[in-house]
C-alpha cells in the first residue's frame, strides 16, 4: 500500500486522531442506546426535526423556504390510492430550517391477493414528518421525524442525517441513521406484534466537471419482528397454509448516479443500484432521464426505469415441497418492471430573491410482469399495468 | 432459514462509519490553500461595465475599493445585494467606489438581476472568468476590501448574516487612513 | 480473541488509511467555485421536489423487494 505521504499528512494524522477516536466511539454508542432504548428512540417524536431529505444536498446552504401542495394518485391491479399531500419549510435565522408534511393515502383496496382471498375493502393511512435541517459552515445536519398510521398499521421512525463539504466544496459526503418501530396488527384481533427496522446510509457526490456530477450511495437496511402480512396467504401442494418469514432480514444496496449537461439547457441522467439481501433476493435497478428547460417558464423531465429482481429462497407460487418459511408475496418473486414518465413544472409567476410559484405534474406508466405468480383467476403468469399521477404546487418564498 | 449475520453486518457497518468520519475530521485538518493573501497587492484588471466605460482598477488608486465577487445562480450573493447597495450609497461621498464583478457565463442574466435589484454600484462583467482566476477565488460570493493604495486588507469568503456590519466597520477604518 | 483483534485491527488500518489521503493537500479542487453555474441550474439537480420524489419513492419501495440508496429518505413506510 504505497501511498503518497505529504507533510499535511502526517499533520492531520496527529491532530485528527484523538478527536476522530472521540467522535467514533460517541457514534457508537449513540447508535447502542438508540438500539436498546425502543420506545424512548421513537418517543422522540416530541424532537422537531425533519428533513424531508431530498437526496444528498449541497452543504453550505439550507434548502429554500417552501409550500408545496399536492395530489398524488395510483392505480394499478385493481388498488387506487390517491390523496392530498402537503409539506412545509421555512428557516428560523441563518442556520436552521424547520420543515413539516402531512400525507393522506385513501386506499380503495381490490388487488389480486385482496380479491382472491377475501373481498375488497378501503381504508385510510395518515402520515406526517416533521424535520429540522441545522447548517454549521460546511456541515449539514438533518434530524427527522415521521408517523405513519392506518388501522391495522403504525409506524414510527427517526432519522439523523449529517452532510458534510470537502475538498473545496467539490466533494459532498453524507451519512445517515433510521430507527423504526412498527406496530403490527388485523383488523379482527387488533395489534399483536411489532417490528424494528435499522437503516444505515453513506453517500457521496462528487463534481467531476462544470457540467458532470456523480453520486455513490449505499444504504443497508436491518429488520427485525413481523415482516409479512398477517393477511396473506401461502400455497403448498395447491392447499392454502398462511405464510411464515423470517423475522430477521438484512439488505444491502448500492447506487451509482451520475447527470450531466450534455449541451447547453439538456441533462442527461444514469442511475444504476445493486441490491441484495439475506432472503436471496437480488435487484437491479436502472434508470435513464433527459432534462430539458423551454424558455424560462418551462422544465419538463422524461425518464425510464427499468427493474428486475430476483425471488427470494421461501418464496413459492405453489410449493412442492415443505420448508421451514414459505411466502406467495408478490413483491418476493421474480419479476421486472418497465416505468415510463415524464415531469412538467411550470414557473407561474417568478421574482427573482423574492418568491416563485410554478405547477408541476407527474405521470408514470408501470408495467409490472411476475414471472413465478400465476393470476390464479386465469392460470397464467400474472402482470398489470399501473398509473401514477402527481399535481402539484409549489411557493418557494 | 437464513439468519441473517447480525455481528458481520454491524462489523462492517462500524467499520465504514469508522473510515468516514475520519475522512470527515482529517479532511477538515487539512486546509484549503488561501486565494490573493492580505496584505498583498491586488492584482489589476480592467473590465467591461454594465453602462459605461471600462473600468480598470488601478485607477482607483487614492480611492477605498470593495470588490465583490457575485452571481445571479448564487442564493448568498442575491442575499447580499441590497446591504451592498446601501454600503454604495452611504460611503460614495467619502471616498468609496465598490465594484461588483459578475461571473455568469450569460453577462445578459446578470445584467437583468442587477436591473431587478436595483444595483446602483458598477457591475463589470467577468465572463471568461480571467479575473476570477487572477485572484484565485476559493468561495462564492468572495469579497475583498482594499485600501487605497491598492493593497487587499480584508478578504471574505462567502456571506452570511452579519457581514455587511463587518463591511461598513473596515470601510470607515480604511477611509480614515 | 483473535477475530476481535483483527476487527481492532481493520478499524485501525481503515481509520489510518483514510486520515492519510485526506491530510493530502497536493490535489487541488479542479472545479472552482465561480465555474459552478450549470451545476446551479434545475436540471443538473438529483431531486428537485422532496414532497413528489418522497412519494414516488414510497409507491416503488411498498411494491418492489428492493429497498435503500435512492438518495430519497424515507421511502417507506412499511405498511401492508
Amino acid at each position: 500500500m504505497a501511498l503518497p505521504v505529504c507533510k499535511g499528512a502526517a499533520v492531520a494524522a496527529i491532530k485528527g486522531w484523538r478527536p476522530a477516536v472521540h467522535a467514533w466511539r460517541g457514534l457508537l454508542r449513540l447508535l447502542a442506546r438508540l438500539r436498546r432504548n425502543r420506545s424512548h428512540a421513537v418517543r422522540a417524536a416530541g424532537m422537531l426535526g425533519g428533513a424531508l431529505a431530498g437526496g444528498v444536498a449541497h452543504a453550505a446552504t439550507l434548502p429554500d423556504d417552501r409550500a408545496d401542495i399536492m395530489y398524488h394518485a395510483y392505480d394499478g391491479g385493481g388498488l387506487r390510492a390517491s390523496g392530498p399531500a402537503i409539506l412545509v419549510r421555512k428557516k428560523l435565522g441563518e442556520s436552521l430550517s424547520l420543515s413539516g408534511s402531512y400525507y393522506v393515502d385513501m386506499v380503495s383496496n381490490a388487488s389480486i391477493d385482496v380479491v382472491t382471498t377475501a373481498s375488497p375493502y378501503k381504508e385510510t393511512r395518515n402520515e406526517y414528518n416533521l424535520g429540522a435541517d441545522y447548517m454549521v459552515r460546511d456541515a449539514t445536519v438533518s434530524v427527522s421525524t415521521s408517523h405513519s398510521k392506518e388501522p391495522d398499521y403504525i409506524a414510527a421512525s427517526t432519522s439523523v442525517d449529517v452532510a458534510q463539504e470537502v475538498f473545496g466544496g467539490m466533494t459532498t459526503l453524507s451519512l445517515g441513521f433510521t430507527r423504526g418501530h412498527d406496530q403490527v396488527g388485523r383488523k379482527d384481533i387488533g395489534f399483536f406484534d411489532t417490528a424494528t427496522h435499522w437503516r444505515y446510509r453513506l453517500g457521496m457526490t462528487q463534481i467531476l466537471t462544470p457540467s458532470w456530477l456523480a453520486s455513490a450511495n449505499f444504504e443497508a437496511v436491518s429488520d427485525d419482528g413481523f415482516l409479512g402480512s398477517p393477511y396473506r396467504v401461502a400455497r403448498i401442494f395447491g392447499s392454502t397454509v398462511p405464510e411464515s418469514n423470517p423475522r430477521t432480514r438484512t439488505s444491502r444496496a448500492l447506487q451509482l448516479r451520475t447527470v450531466g449537461e450534455v449541451t447547453p439547457g439538456n441533462a442527461v441522467r444514469v442511475d444504476y443500484r445493486y441490491f441484495w439481501d439475506t432472503w436471496g433476493i437480488k435487484a437491479h435497478t436502472g434508470e435513464l432521464g433527459y432534462s430539458r428547460g423551454f424558455t424560462d417558464q418551462w422544465l419538463v423531465d422524461w425518464y425510464a426505469r427499468y427493474y428486475t429482481q430476483k425471488k427470494a429462497l421461501f418464496y413459492s407460487d405453489d410449493a412442492q415441497v415443505e420448508t421451514t418459511y414459505l411466502s406467495r408475496n408478490r413483491q418476493l418473486s421474480t419479476y421486472k418492471t418497465l416505468t415510463l414518465g415524464a415531469k412538467v413544472a411550470y414557473t407561474v409567476k417568478s421574482v427573482p430573491g423574492s418568491y416563485e410559484v410554478k405547477l408541476n405534474g407527474a405521470y408514470e406508466l408501470v408495467r409490472y410482469k411476475f414471472a413465478d405468480f400465476t393470476d390464479v383467476r386465469s392460470g397464467k403468469a400474472y402482470q398489470f399495468d399501473a398509473r401514477v399521477l402527481q399535481l402539484f404546487m409549489t411557493v418557494i418564498f | 432459514m437464513t439468519t441473517p449475520s447480525r455481528p458481520v453486518f454491524l462489523r462492517w457497518t462500524h467499520g465504514l462509519l469508522a473510515c468516514l468520519s475520519a475522512l470527515l475530521l482529517g479532511t477538515a485538518a487539512g486546509i484549503a490553500a488561501a486565494a490573493t493573501a492580505v496584505g498583498s497587492p491586488a492584482p489589476d484588471f480592467t473590465l467591461r461595465v454594465l453602462d459605461g466605460p471600462n473600468l480598470r482598477l488601478q485607477e482607483q488608486r487614492g480611492k477605498v475599493v470593495l470588490v465583490n465577487f457575485w452571481a445571479t445562480w448564487c442564493g448568498p450573493c442575491r442575499k447580499e445585494m441590497p446591504h451592498l447597495n446601501r454600503i454604495a450609497d452611504k460611503y460614495r461621498a467619502s471616498g468609496l467606489v465598490l465594484l461588483g464583478i459578475n461571473v455568469d457565463d450569460d453577462a445578459r442574466n446578470a445584467a437583468d438581476l442587477a436591473t431587478k435589484l436595483g444595483v446602483k454600484f458598477p457591475v463589470l462583467f467577468d465572463t471568461d472568468k480571467k479575473v476570477s482566476k487572477l485572484y484565485d477565488l476559493n468561495s462564492m460570493p468572495s469579497t475583498l476590501v482594499i485600501d487605497r493604495n491598492g493593497r487587499v486588507r480584508y478578504l471574505h469568503r462567502g456571506y452570511q448574516d452579519g457581514y455587511e456590519d463587518l463591511y461598513d466597520k473596515q470601510i470607515r477604518d480604511l477611509l480614515k487612513e | 480473541m483473535l477475530h476481535l483483534l483483527l476487527a481492532r485491527v481493520r478499524v485501525v488500518a481503515l481509520t489510518g488509511c483514510a486520515l492519510l489521503l485526506s491530510g493530502c493537500g497536493s490535489i487541488e479542487p479542479w472545479v472552482k467555485p465561480y465555474e459552478r453555474e450549470r451545476l446551479a441550474s434545475p436540471i443538473m439537480q438529483f431531486s428537485r421536489d422532496g414532497l413528489a420524489d418522497k412519494h414516488l419513492e414510497h409507491v416503488r419501495e411498498v411494491r418492489e423487494g428492493a429497498r435503500g440508496a435512492t438518495g430519497v429518505q424515507g421511502g417507506g413506510c412499511g405498511c401492508n
